[in-house]
Formats: structure tokens, sequence, C-alpha cells
């Protein structure tokens, strides 16, 4: 049976389209883009049914090579690995259909080289979450990092310059990941993750374990932009071209926040991270902080893809803040938000494009009721995942910020409660702004000149269906919220929380 | 005590590279000065995996009878080696990648000062 090769079969197809895409791309362009709609197809393929098989079976452990752990690498699907997988490739598939004509306006000629690197990026991030082996980790965390680079660089005028500050501060990341990592290994002797988690209760001594923690958790802290570590995110996200922070904004920061889940919860133990030493009481109160801030910043910003960066900030610290809690509800809020941020941030990413493709900029100032009337379903759309950002029953973004304070109150911490609750209001004045700009002001900044006039029309359809995809994604994910808490994450809860 | 700084020498060396190296990215101003700081930290983490597995007097992991019964202390791990390939290799890819986003920042800005840089952005 195939089926049963699947947690190889997510990455792999995407990594063949990547090499293949290229070369034939470069004799006829218009090959790399159905191939790579086919690779992600086929992997998103494999990862629902990845998923459905290990929710009906249990947790599947693939050796490759037919080499057993420890001695080789073993690709682990459970339930939190393949709930995230099927977000990762669900949402770069959505994005992979509508990046094709978003790009032919933004980076004409380019379409072949970006396919083939999304598919790279898209190929790193479904390996990391796939594999359960710490080195292999770090490989595919570094193919993720360079077309993260890549797809930063290409877009305006100053993006080069923001993709080369991630590229330092992403290395940082990875090099304190691979020191950790290091330390790690000298006292375990082990890479695999499961194999690691049954050595370290064994262990008398506990400083190395210890520095090697510190280190991992810094270094995972810089790609997952964890508040005091996120500068490189707002100018990488706002420089990059439409389809890049669309295959950024939704995943790359939420696969880093599932690795750190792996590494606090499954390496290590719950009652070793939060009893112990408390290393998620610190990581509690920093996404503390980095709500607030980010929602503060996102207030003073002019331009709607900035804000959404500096949004972006915020809505880390709440997967932060549900890890930190490191309780049961805690915890479900996290994943919740892993999933709801990813589809929710997709949508607005892909709205800002939509706008970006028919006026050519997305300042705020500029936006006025000529938007909402010409580009309606964009303007819904909008509407549906500013909601649910804001946490607005039944989107799901509410249901997620509803576990996070469930979490907090089990906690006894209650300055948490009012901090979800002051950044939701804070979430209302940036998102409110944009949509009274779009139904109510009449301004008349965008009719100014008769030709703006007439090319403003909707989006098309290849780029608005994903974005309406996504809109309805966001309600019905609400709507089914309990479903997806009682059949996926309650099983996905790692031992000991 | 004097031992125990002997015996350490390799890891005060790396650790003295890890600071040159997040220093020079941190506080140098020009761009390929922070290139090269982000090259030696990642070359102090390749030589602290390379450091850990040495050992004294100890030879390569191919069986060799004339050291007798097979003893782990007579044989370096290999692992941490091979892993450090693959390290390497992705240190090389990375050097790459910012090379060429310096030749385009060169290009667009005609600098490489940082400060010189963030002025011609606005």
């Amino acid at each position: 049976m195939i089926f049963e090769h699947f947690p190889i079969l997510i990455p792999l197809p995407l990594l063949l389209g990547a090499m293949i895409a290229a070369p034939l791309g470069v004799w006829k362009r218009d090959l790399a883009y159905p191939i790579a709609l086919f690779a992600t197809g086929v992997s998103l393929f494999f990862a629902v049914s990845g998923l459905i098989f290990v929710l009906n079976t249990g947790t599947h452990h693939y050796h490759l090579g037919s080499w057993a752990p420890p001695i080789g690498i073993e690709y682990v699907v459970d339930a939190l690995s393949g709930f995230v997988a099927v977000i990762v490739v669900g949402i770069g598939f959505l994005v992979m259909i509508y990046s094709h004509r978003s790009l032919q306006r933004e980076l004409p000629n380019k379409e072949v080289p970006f396919h083939s690197v999304s598919l790279l990026f898209l190929a790193g991030l479904s390996g990391m979450v796939v594999t359960g082996d710490l080195f292999n980790l770090y490989v595919f965390l570094e193919i993720a990092s360079l077309s993260a680079y890549a797809l930063v660089s290409v877009g305006e005028k100053r993006a080069p310059v923001a993709a080369f500050r991630y590229l330092l501060l992403g290395t940082i990341g990875a090099s304190f990941y691979l020191l950790g990592l290091g330390y790690l290994y000298l006292v375990t002797g082990s890479l695999n993750m499961l194999d690691t988690a049954r050595i370290i209760p064994l262990l008398q001594e506990h400083g190395l374990v210890l520095v090697a923690l510190t280190l991992m958790i810094v270094g995972i802290g810089l790609k997952m932009a964890m508040f005091p570590l996120h500068l490189w995110l707002p100018d990488a996200y706002t420089y990059a071209p439409s389809a890049g922070s669309a295959y950024l904004a939704p995943i790359a920061t939420k696969v880093s926040a599932y690795v750190l889940i792996r590494i606090l919860f499954t390496v290590f133990e719950p009652a070793f991270v939060r009893d112990e030493f408390s290393f998620t009481t610190v990581i509690a109160w920093l996404s503390a902080v980095g709500i607030i801030w980010g929602s503060v910043m996102a207030i003073a910003q002019k331009d709607l893809k900035r804000m959404l960066a500096y949004s972006s900030v915020s809505q880390i610290g709440y997967i932060g803040l549900g890890i930190g809690l490191a309780n049961p509800l805690g915890f479900i809020g996290a994943v919740l938000h892993i999933m709801n941020h990813a589809v929710m941030k997709a949508t607005l990413f892909l709205v800002s494009g939509n706008i970006f493709y028919r006026l050519g900029f997305t300042e705020i100032s500029k936006f006025d009721d000529k938007l909402r009337k010409k580009m309606p379903v964009t303007s819904v759309a909008f509407v549906i995942a500013a909601l649910s950002m804001i946490g607005i029953p039944p989107t799901a973004g509410f249901f997620s910020k509803w576990y996070l304070v469930l979490g907090s109150i089990d906690a006894g911490n209650w300055i948490f409660v009012f901090v979800i609750a002051l950044s939701s209001l804070l979430n209302v004045v940036y998102f409110f702004r944009i949509i009274e700009k779009m139904y109510i002001s009449k301004t008349k900044n965008l009719s100014e000149s008769p030709v703006e006039e007439i090319t403003i029309k909707e989006a098309p359809v290849s780029m608005l269906v994903p974005t309406l995809i996504l809109a309805i994604a966001v309600i019905v994910l609400g709507l089914l919220n309990a479903v997806i808490v009682d059949s996926v994450i309650k099983s996905a809860m790692p031992r000991g929380l | 005590m004097t031992d125990f700084f002997i015996g350490h020498m390799a890891y005060y060396f790396i650790i003295a590279l890890l600071i040159i190296g997040l220093w020079g990215m941190l506080f140098k101003k020009n761009l390929v000065k922070k290139l090269i700081g982000m090259n030696i930290l990642q070359a102090s983490i390749i030589i602290f995996y390379v450091a850990s597995a040495s050992k004294y007097k100890a030879t390569v992991p191919v069986i060799d009878s004339r050291l007798g019964a097979i003893n782990p202390a007579d044989y370096i791990n290999p692992l941490p080696h091979t892993l450090m390939l693959t390290a390497i290799v992705v240190s090389v890819a990375t050097t790459g990648v910012a090379l060429a986003l310096l030749i385009v920042i060169y290009k667009r800005f005609k600098t490489l000062n940082e400060d010189e840089l963030l002025e011609r952005m606005k």
C-alpha cells in the first residue's frame, strides 16, 4: 500500500516538483505553473489522507531506508504533525493557485524561479513538520529559510535589504538551534526526538541540558518572531511581493511555533519545562508583552501590508501565550490559533494582494468606498477575516481566544485575560479604521484621476477564488471548532500536560 | 584547575570565535563585514561539533586489527563530522544567497554601508 509511505510522500512531491519545474520552466515557461500546482496537490492529498489515517490508527512511524531509530532517521506523523502538515500544504496550495496572476503582474518573467522556490519553501516547512529527527529538522529549517529569503528579496526596491537583515537574524537563529542541539547531543548521544525524550529524565546533571534548551528556544524564537526577537518580520513581510508575503506570513512562523511545541513538550517533558525550570512562564510573559506591542505598533502604521505584519507579531504572541501557559486549555488554544491565524492571515494578505493588483498601492489613507463598490467580494473577505482577527463569534478567531482565556483563568493568571481583552480592543481600532474607509468614507482620492477610475475592478477569478475559499473557511472552521478540538487536538495532547 | 583550563582550551577558543562573529554581525556597519561575522559564527559552531567528537590518541572509525579488542575509546565518533558536512553545505548556501543579495543591494543603492543605505532608502 502506498499510503503506508505517506510521511515521506508529504515533502517529497514538493522537492521533486521544485527540481522538475525549474528546468522545464526554462524550456517552456508555461509548464512551471501546472507542475507546481500538481506537486502541491499531490502533497496535499497525502497530507489529508495521512491525517485521516493517523486519526484512525494512531501515530505512524516511518523509518527511512528501514533503519530503525536511534541509528536511522524516522519520520513521525501523529495527530499534531498531521494537522499542521495539512494546514501548511493546504494554505500553500491555495496561495499557489493565487500566485499565478499576481506574479504575472508584479514580477513578469520571473514566475518560473518563483514557483520553484516556493515549492522548496513548502517542502522545507512540511519536512520540518513530519521529521522525528532533530538534525533533520535543522536541515529542513534551513531549506525553508533560504527559500524564504529568496521569496522576500524579489519584492520592491527595498526588499533585498529587508531580505539581508532577515538572512542575518535567521542564520543567528538557526546557528543557536544547531549549537543547542550540539549540547543536547553531547549529553544524550542521540538525535532522535523520542529517544532523546527517553534519555533526558535519566540524566543526573541538568546543566548542559538547560544550556541546550535555552539556546534552542532562543533560536526557534528568532525563527518564529517571538516578541523581542521579531525585528526582522515587519520589513520582510512589507517589502516582499504579494504572493511572497502570502506564503510567508501564514505558515512560516507557525511551523516554528510547532517546532517550539515539539521541543518543549515532546523532547522535554512539560514537568521539566514548566514546574522544575519555569521556561514556559518566561515565554508566556514575553508573548503577553508582544501581543500588546504588536497591536500598538499596528495602529501606528500607514500601510495595509505593514499593519498586517505588525499584527502578525501580536498574533504570534497568542500562540506563544498558549504554549507558555502549558496547561491543556492553553495548548488547545495555541494549536487552534496556529490553524486560525494561518487561515485568516492568509485571507488578509491575499486581500491586500488583490488591492495591490488593481490599485498598485496599499496605503490605508487612500482607500475609500469606491474600493468596496468596485471590489465587493474582496471587501467582504477582508471584513470576515478582520472580524475573525478581532475575535467576534462565530468566526474562527473567537474560539482560539476563548480557549486561551479559559487557559489563563485555569492558570490563575488574570493579567493574561486582561491582555487578551485589551489586544482585542486594539485590534478593533486598527481593523475598523480600514472597514470604515471601505464602507463609509467618501473621500475622492481614488477617483481623482480618470485613469484609475477605469482600472479598478474586481481581481481576476484565479485570485478571487482562493481569497473567497479562505474567507469561507474562516467561518466554517469557527463553526466546526468543537469537532476539530475533539477529534484532532485532544488526541494530539502531549502526555504529562 | 590548570588541567581543566588546558583540557577545555578548544571550547574557550570556540566561545571567543562565537562572540567575535556575533559582535561583527551586530556592530559592524559594512554589510560585507556583517556577512564575514556570520561566517565566523557558523565556523565556530562547526568547530564545536568537531572538537566535541575528538579524542586524544583515538583513530578513524575503521576497525583496525592491530588495536586488538574493539574499544570505543580508541575510535572517534564519526557522526558529528558527518553532521557538519551538511552544516557546511548549508553555510555555503547561505553565504551564496547573502552575496547575491549584496550584489543586488549594491546595484540599487550604490553603497554597502548601513548608515548610508538607511539614508538612501527613505
